[in-house]
């Protein structure tokens, strides 16, 4: 059995009594979610925190609603929350996507998306799928609220812009018509962390893309996004050729990292397959062909 | 009476219980389902203190210097253990199984990422962890062979200049077969135009058992008595009480072994491991008990692993499809240490049964073993002693050359086959084939998967895919196997001198329920029921009356263990042996009870009878009974009705099926998804058919893991790149269809009961029905051969033209 260091343990009672644990144990504290990144960490002596604050007791930070014209889904809501909620379901197919090859059905129990995007590891799927969305990131310290566009909110792999006494609340998504989006994923696997994986989404004006998000994980994309490819679809015709110079310039912009899974020309040609997939099935369901 | 009434769910199960064989529930999953089974991390002593073992980040370094001040400081640590420590004892090296030595901990040089260095003993796990971080080793680091293809060559690092005078990394060449003979049709082959040599490289990559419980072992030296009793994750509890013996000295006597339930083994233990003869040190120095379990990346990083075969295979055939011979060339990485666990006179395990289940004028095959920094083991993970590298060698090459010839493999395999009326059949390597009727065994699977129909689809499917339509490329892969299991006659096998005969004994008590002592022991294959229903179809009694004991020393009769397949064939034999002469003695207790003469009494299944006289018959329960009372007995007869045996193979068993896999490939991304498969397997007879089909799921669920995602692959430096279960993938249900299986019965001829060995029959049959599965489905882009895992980007690699190379790190 592998074991962690030694570390104290509390409970947070609210949000407020967290970043005061937070604050008062200083930067080797560490808060703790769903615990499916931060415990095989630990227990590979990967990471060594001193104190664990668990916000496993915060409904305040559970649970996905409509909020004016936003989703807001709290940092505490379980990866399987996401996959059974029928607000996901009816405005985010990306995320029901995603959610169903995120890890396995005993991860996604406990897993959460907050923590998913504080993990901050460059194959997270939810990550790639929340910036494909344009979502924004609510951070709270003791000073107060602020929200970070999730865009902005990754500053490298396992770096993102939470200090060490602040805490991810929420993350809002916009809701837009005439939208459509899609999520894919090639692993080994079931359960597996992705090879390479594209999340897309497609506003569409007529036969016209208004506008275009496209999300990706596991190939060194800056800030988890293919902006030169969703550069060319905007204003393009929503046509297979548009998504396919799409996939091809996504492909052209990435770094991925030969490991394991794959060498990298194989990383990039999956880029160009998976985003011209994404692309024609988010267009179809902004059609509300699929 | 009411309170004293059995739970109404016995009472059903022992009603559905047949006489003998038959499905039948197992036995000892009662105490699974309800979690009570008692694994070697559930048994704690009072006083036991913690192992962990320190182990090398490096592949080849030599040790400066070793610094455990710090460890030993912590007030949780009794006592931290190193090479030196072990040197002193004479025990820093032991024996392995194949007559080279491995460090116990190392004391000149690390040799292999993982390797053991410094051994603490705590209060707690906790402490014992915490404290292997509080040793400061001081390494020189130096370039390590990790490449098996260049650790022949003359720069290369030599990793055992441990022994006097080595210059390099040669352990040892092994060939079988007529070299001249088969030299002679590949000659003639190449010259006529109407035949040709076919050949390809096939690696069967280094992959690991991965039992879900890891290994471990739970010393308890007693001061007082000086006997050990060690519970340990044992395949071979007597051989490991002997070789313990025979290492550490300590006499035989005074050596338990205890191997309590064991959550799968598949080969990995086996072997012996650092681990457990640091654990018995410790429990000597200290004086109490020492438990030692290594968790996963342990397990993973040092035990032994299986394959690692480089294979160069060559086919002579005709331009009808008749193959003529084969000629094989094998570079056998073996690690660090050569500790491979197979018959001591088998350097290459039973690889020599590489012509397949096919008929040939002639073969031959060199096997050249190297050492490599890396982890040593081999043969492990249910391979029947290397006939999954066999198995897998010919059948991808039946599929190379079906394609090169444009022929059907499965008409190529037909035209192959060895004919029933050949039978036994002595290979072109000299092995002797019991029995099978293969065509028809391949002939049932044919139809039952619907071959013609498939093929028909498949095509369609690959017009469809040459249009441009967005269609998977479907493929169907075909393997036919032989195995040969149940090592074995101890004239020519035997383990350090030990031959791998296994005794059995039965003791009938006085109201007839009976106990069976076995010597081999279950990992899960199911012994306490298979075994039962052994006894109870002899005897005629209960399954639910016979007790199977196993799993320690200080039971059982002495015996080899349980892998290659070997515990029916070996240990099943001898248990319906043992049974029959309880039988035999039974009828001399009936004639003394009836006062009839022997040759007047017949055996009626549970009862001694006497030949035409009604009501004159005695049930086995009665018999037991009269022969443990005042009964006067025959001259020179004992009391009782207890027996035992030793049961000497006189030769293997030989399983074999055959197998059709189907597969869609998404050209696209290049992943694999598996639709079908049909797996039929014939056994002989079968005792349990549902564990027989519980034994050929796991073995298929295995197959598909090998094929798809599992290898142990290492980068230049020799970092293992399978260390946890998020780089070696186990498969998962989804990654695998609803197995469809089959069965043909031709009992083995000199097997008492008929039965043959199926425990890994379907770990050694499927990879290369996947393989070629999946193979067939890029043909439509040329590609004839590329080597396992086949992952995502293997496949897309092969179809690219550039098959990836998948025992180092991709690049
Ligand atoms: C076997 C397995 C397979 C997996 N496969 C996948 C996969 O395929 N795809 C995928 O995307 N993920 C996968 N994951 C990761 C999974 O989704 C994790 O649950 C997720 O990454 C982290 O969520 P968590 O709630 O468990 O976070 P934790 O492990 O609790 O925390 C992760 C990090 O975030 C910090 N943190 C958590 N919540 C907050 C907060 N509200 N504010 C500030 N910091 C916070 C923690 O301090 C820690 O540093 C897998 C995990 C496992 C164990």
């Amino acid at each position: 059995m592998q074991v962690p260091a030694s570390f104290a343990y509390e409970r947070a009672s609210s949000v407020r009594d967290a970043l005061d644990l937070l604050r008062r144990h200083g930067p080797d504290a560490r808060p703790i979610a769903g615990g499916h990144s931060l415990l095989p960490m630990m227990k590979l002596r990967l990471a060594e925190p001193t104190v664990l604050v668990d916000l496993g007791g915060l409904a305040e930070l559970a649970g996905v609603a409509i909020e004016g014209t936003n989703i807001r889904f709290g940092a505490m809501t379980r990866h399987a929350d996401v996959l059974a909620s029928p607000v996901v379901a009816e405005h985010l197919p990306i995320l029901v996507d995603a959610e169903r090859v995120i890890a396995d059905p005993l991860v996604r129990n406990r897993g959460t998306v907050g923590g998913s995007l504080c993990q901050a590891d460059p194959s997270e799927d939810l990550s790639a799928a929340f910036s494909a969305l344009r979502a924004s990131v609510v951070i709270s310290g003791t000073n107060g609220d602020r929200v970070v566009a999730v865009r902005d909110f990754h500053r490298g792999p396992y770096e993102t812009a939470v200090a060490h006494d602040e805490l991810v609340t929420d993350v809002l998504v916009p809701i837009r018509p005439r939208t459509g989006s899609a999520y894919a994923k090639v692993e080994r696997r079931a359960g597996d962390w992705a090879v390479a994986a594209a999340g897309a989404v497609l506003t569409l004006d007529g036969d016209r893309i208004a506008d275009a998000g496209i999300g990706l994980a596991a190939v060194g994309a800056t800030h988890f996004v293919a902006v030169e490819a969703e550069e060319s679809l905007r204003g393009a015709p929503a046509t297979p050729a548009s998504f396919t110079t799409a996939g091809a310039l996504a492909a052209e912009h990435v770094r991925p990292v030969a490991d394991q899974r794959g060498p990298v020309d194989y990383k990039r040609h999956l880029v160009e397959v998976l985003v011209t997939r994404t692309l024609t099935r988010a267009a179809a369901r902004a059609r509300g062909e699929a | 009476m009411e309170g004293v009434r059995p739970p109404e769910e016995w009472i059903r199960a022992a009603a559905e219980t047949p006489r003998g064989y038959g499905a039948m529930k197992r036995k000892e999953d009662a105490r699974f389902v309800r979690g009570r089974g008692r694994y070697v991390d559930d048994v704690v002593l009072p006083g036991m203190l913690h192992g962990a073992v320190l182990r090398s980040p490096l592949a080849h370094a030599r040790i400066v210097a070793i610094d455990t001040s710090a460890a030993e400081a912590h007030p949780r640590v009794r006592a931290v253990i190193t090479g030196e420590t072990l040197a002193v004892l004479g025990l820093a090296w032991m024996p392995t199984l194949m007559q080279d030595t491995q460090a116990v901990l190392a004391t000149d040089k690390v040799r292999f990422q993982g390797q053991e260095v410094a051994f603490v003993v705590a209060d707690d796990h906790y402490a014992a962890r915490d404290a292997l971080d509080l040793i400061d080793v001081e390494y020189e680091p130096l370039p390590p062979t990790i490449d098996a293809r260049r650790a022949l060559e003359p720069d290369a690092p030599v990793v055992r200049d441990d022994q006097e005078g080595r210059t390099d990394n040669h352990v040892f060449d092994w060939s079988s077969g007529d070299a001249a003979a088969t030299d002679a049709v590949f000659a003639e082959a190449a010259a006529r135009p109407d035949q040709q040599v076919i050949g390809a490289d096939v690696l069967y990559p280094r992959v690991h058992p991965a039992p879900l419980e890891t290994c471990g072992a739970v010393a308890d030296m007693d001061p007082v008595t000086g006997k050990l009793t060690l519970w340990t994750t044992t395949q071979a509890p007597h051989a490991h009480r002997t070789i313990y013996a025979m290492v550490a000295g300590l006499p035989e006597h005074k050596i338990r072994v205890v191997s309590p339930d064991i959550g799968g083994g598949f080969g990995n233990k086996v072997g012996i491991y650092p681990g457990y003869v640091c654990a018995i040190v410790a429990s000597i120095v200290t004086g109490v008990p020492v438990k030692w379990m290594e968790d996963r990346s342990e397990n993973l990083m040092s035990t032994s692993f299986a394959r690692d075969y480089h294979m160069r295979g060559e086919v002579a055939v005709t331009a009808d499809g008749r193959l003529r011979a084969v000629r094989v060339h094998v570079l056998a990485d073996h690690g660090a240490f050569n500790a491979t666990a197979q018959p001591t006179a088998f350097p290459a395990g039973f690889f020599g049964v590489f012509t397949g289940s096919y008929d040939l004028e002639a073969a031959h095959c060199a096997v050249t073993g190297v050492y490599t920094h890396k982890a040593p083991g081999g043969v492990a993970y249910a391979c029947s002693f290397r006939i999954t590298e066999a198995v897998y060698l010919i059948e991808r090459l039946v599929d190379v050359v079906a394609h090169d010839l444009g022929m059907d493999p499965a008409e190529l395999r037909r035209r192959n086959l060895l004919r029933p009326d050949q039978f036994p059949y002595r290979s072109a390597t000299g092995w002797e084939y019991d029995s099978g009727d293969y065509p028809h065994t391949l002939q049932v699977a044919l139809e039952k998967a619907g071959y013609d129909e498939l093929r028909r689809e498949q095509a369609e499917l690959w017009r469809r895919h040459a249009a441009g339509e967005d269609v998977p490329l479907r493929g169907i892969g075909l393997s036919f196997f032989t195995e040969a299991v149940g090592a074995g006659p101890r004239r020519t096998m035997d383990i350090l001198g030990l031959g791998m005969a296994d005794g059995a004994e039965l003791r009938v008590h006085p109201t007839g329920k009976a106990v069976l002592r076995v010597s081999c022991q279950s990992q899960g294959q199911g012994h306490e029921t298979t075994f039962a229903q052994v006894v109870a179809a002899e005897l005629g009694i209960s399954p639910d009356d016979v007790e199977v004991v196993h799993g320690d020393t200080d039971q059982t009769p002495f015996g080899l263990g349980t892998y290659g397949s070997r515990s029916t064939p070996v240990s099943g034999a001898a248990t319906a042996i043992v049974a029959r002469k309880v039988r035999e003695r039974a009828k001399i207790v009936a004639a003394a009870m009836m006062e009839a003469e022997l040759e007047d009494l017949e055996w009626r299944h549970g009862s001694w009878a006497v030949r035409g006289v009604e009501g004159a018959s005695r049930t086995l329960a009665e018999i037991a009974l009269a022969a443990h009372s005042d009964l006067e007995l025959p001259e020179g007869v004992e009391g009782h009705l207890d027996a035992t045996t030793v049961y000497n193979p006189p030769n293997l068993t030989y399983p074999c099926g055959a197998y059709v896999c189907v597969v869609d490939v998404d050209p696209g991304t290049g992943e694999v998804h598996v639709r079908r498969f049909v797996a039929v397997d014939d056994c002989g007879v079968r005792i349990n058919p549902m564990i027989v089909e519980g034994q050929v799921h796991g073995g298929l669920a295995d197959g598909v893991g090998m094929a798809l995602m599992q290898s142990i692959a290492f980068d230049l430096e020799g970092n293992c790149l399978g260390g946890s279960f998020m780089d070696y993938l186990l498969p998962t249900a989804l990654e695998c269809p609803s197995w469809e299986l089959g069965e043909t019965v031709t009992p083995s001829p000199h097997h008492p009961i008929g039965a043959k060995g199926v425990g890994e029959s379907a770990t050694v049959g499927s990879p290369p029905a996947v393989v070629n599965a999946v193979i067939d489905a890029l043909s439509p882009y040329g590609v004839r051969h590329a080597d396992m895992p086949l992952t995502p980007a293997a496949v897309w690699r092969a179809m690219q033209g550039r098959p990836l190379r998948t025992d180092l790190a991709i690049s």
